[in-house]
């Protein structure tokens, strides 16, 4: 059992072929098969669903197979209008995302970059920020936001309440804080002589943070993007309360127009599940690295 | 000239003030450099305080006045803790909600929490396939809390589905008060494990090989290794997790919402801020006094994380 730990390196795929089945092993593999695919089935299985009629699956019931189709897609599209909700989503979501990373940024860089006495305050006051439970500042927000009146150009409904840019400053103060706390740790690590050279070379604080701090950060903010396109294209709760008309809203609380009064039909709302979470799945499968990385550069120093 | 002064001051003292001195070098600034960092710590920070921090102190306050939420602000009065008062003893849902957000944390704590670390512990060490394994047990955690109810509903319709389908129950898991929060507790656990693994996983890896080597030379099997070597140096990440799932129990919101919007058996403090906000009857104090039961819980947390990740930073 203990053959492979013997040259230190863990994680070597040959190290585990080399290995002696024993029955352990295989006890192993078959447990977490099992676990694997009692996790994956819930997708799978509205994935399944989307795909399949639903007279069909009224009639045989869903334990059958057979009844296949594309046009719940189709229905789901038009019902839900996500042409229009996934572009919401959109509009919503890239601006949130950028404004959060550049502001986290020059956050970060002050902290990491200019010993301030208060820059641990200063990002405590950041990170707090983000554990807040949203719902408990519910209340300020949405009166704050109901009485501020913008002129009818930046938002059509005259207040930031059913606004897009209402909506982005909430989902920016309160994803900025974690990203601060990430980019800052980040920061850190950069060579502190580097900067040196740089001032020596009469480049200015606008210059260090544009040309060597923010090219050097890139892989932690590809990885902070990931995550945070994640977030704020899933974030429901702000978009449930903040935005009032149906077409502002953004695609993941636009589900529900897919639900009936009194009947609902689960094939349909399969199919738009599936649309929903199609981004999010995309991202989890191409850029699975940069995701995980962004969620674990929070929690680890590492 | 002062570069040079300031580096050679340093090694002298080894303290927090000497390492301050050391790099005064190239922090001395002009005036537009000053003014840049001036713009850089303030807007932030000014948009942070308009939108978290001004509320969070807005709702304690309106928690101890009358508010109807229709009077100008002028004609606020202050009626001290008679919304407590009334939250406590004659707010029906206040309880039954209070009891489930208990159970949900304790699920967190007692199922999802020891399953993901127990799923990363397995999947830490060298064994074929492990990034297929870890890949789908973290897929749910793409996936928006609200998208997944909408996909466990597939599984709990009464009438559609799977779970009556194969067994013939005609139960409304979503809708029958006595199976909902259950229901929703295995749907959101789902995802709540493959967050936890992840955490774990990264933690793990972090954990210096030599100190399992030495366990092993020692004649530790794997679980003594695990909970008297391992274990105890993963004390930070620990005490993280601990934090996250306290503080993603106060937070499920999403998930009830599209179920029902936390009635009839899925009662949460979260939910009931929000009808007291958005619903039919605004009563504003009442809604920020059950905001402000909140705020406390998880500042008591975020003081303690905020501890654990500062003291990590020095």
């Amino acid at each position: 059992m203990s053959t492979s730990t013997m040259t230190g390196k863990r994680t070597t795929a040959t190290a585990a072929t080399r290995r002696p089945l024993t029955a352990g092993r295989v006890g192993l593999q078959v447990f977490l098969i099992v676990v694997s695919l009692l996790w994956l089935f819930p997708v799978l299985w509205a994935v399944i669903n989307s795909f399949r009629d639903y007279a069909y699956t009224a009639q045989h019931g869903y334990v059958s197979f057979g009844g296949f189709t594309l046009q719940n897609y189709v229905n789901a599209w038009q019902q839900a209008d996500f042409g229009r909700t996934l572009l919401n989503s959109a509009i919503i979501t890239i601006p949130a995302v950028l404004l959060t990373l550049f502001l986290s940024s020059c956050i970060a860089f002050v902290v990491a970059r200019f010993s301030f006495r208060f820059n641990l305050v200063l990002l405590g006051v950041f990170t707090a920020a983000n554990l807040l439970p949203p719902q408990a500042l519910l209340i300020p927000v949405y009166r704050m936001f109901r009485s501020i009146q913008v002129p009818f150009w930046f938002s059509d409904s005259g207040t930031l309440l059913n606004s897009f840019w209402g909506l982005i400053a909430v989902n920016v103060a309160f994803q900025t804080g974690f990203c601060a706390f990430v980019l800052s740790n980040y920061m850190k690590t950069l060579p502190r002589e580097m900067y040196e050279s740089a001032v020596v070379d009469g480049a200015g604080v606008l210059r260090q943070f544009f040309q060597l701090t923010l090219p050097l950060c890139r892989p932690a903010l590809a990885a902070l993007a990931t995550l945070e396109v994640t977030w704020i294209y899933n974030e429901f709760f702000w978009a449930t309360v903040l935005i009032q008309s149906g077409e502002k809203f953004p695609v993941t609380s636009s589900l529900n127009n897919l639900r009936g009064e009194f009947f609902t039909d689960n094939n349909l709302v399969a199919a738009g599940s599936v649309l929903v979470a199609l981004p999010t799945l995309i991202i989890f499968f191409v850029l699975q690295r940069q995701f995980v990385a962004g969620l674990t550069l929070g929690s680890t120093k590492g | 000239m002062t570069i040079t002064n300031a580096r050679t001051a340093a090694p002298s003292s080894g303290d927090r003030a000497g390492k301050r001195r050391r790099y005064r070098g190239i922090d001395q600034l002009g005036g537009l450099d000053r003014l840049v960092i001036i713009l850089m710590v303030v807007v932030p920070t000014l948009l942070l305080i308009w939108l978290v921090w001004f509320p969070a102190v807005g709702s304690v306050i309106l928690s101890f006045t009358n508010w109807d939420g229709i009077g100008p602000l002028s004609s606020i009065k202050f009626i001290g803790l008679k919304n407590y008062v009334d939250v406590v003893t004659i707010y029906p849902p206040f309880w039954p909600a209070v009891q489930h957000n208990l159970i949900w944390l304790a699920v967190y704590f007692l199922v999802a929490t020891p399953l993901g670390i127990f799923f990363a512990v397995l999947l830490d060490r060298e064994i074929r396939g492990t990034r297929i394994y870890q890949t789908a047990i973290y897929l749910p955690v793409v996936l928006s809390l609200a998208l997944v109810g909408f996909i466990w509903q597939l599984i709990y319709s009464k009438d559609q589905g799977l779970i009556n389908g194969l067994t013939g129950s005609t139960i409304d898991w979503y809708g029958d008060p006595r199976f909902n929060l259950w229901a929703a507790l295995v749907a959101a656990t789902w995802k709540q494990t493959g967050y936890v693994m992840l955490l774990y996983l990264a933690g793990l890896k972090g954990v210096d090989p030599s100190l399992r080597e030495a366990a092993k030379v020692d004649g530790a099997n794997e679980r003594q290794t695990f909970f008297r070597v391992v274990f105890p140096v993963m004390a930070p990440i620990n005490i993280i997790v601990l934090v996250i799932t306290v503080i993603e129990s106060l937070r499920a919101f999403d998930l009830v919402w599209v179920i029902n919007k936390g009635r009839n058996g899925l009662e949460l403090i979260a939910t009931l801020v929000t009808q007291n906000v958005v619903g039919e009857a605004s009563r504003i104090g009442f809604g920020s006094a059950l905001a402000t039961f909140m705020l406390i819980i998880s500042t008591v947390l975020i003081a303690v994380y905020l501890r654990i990740v500062m003291r990590e930073q020095r």
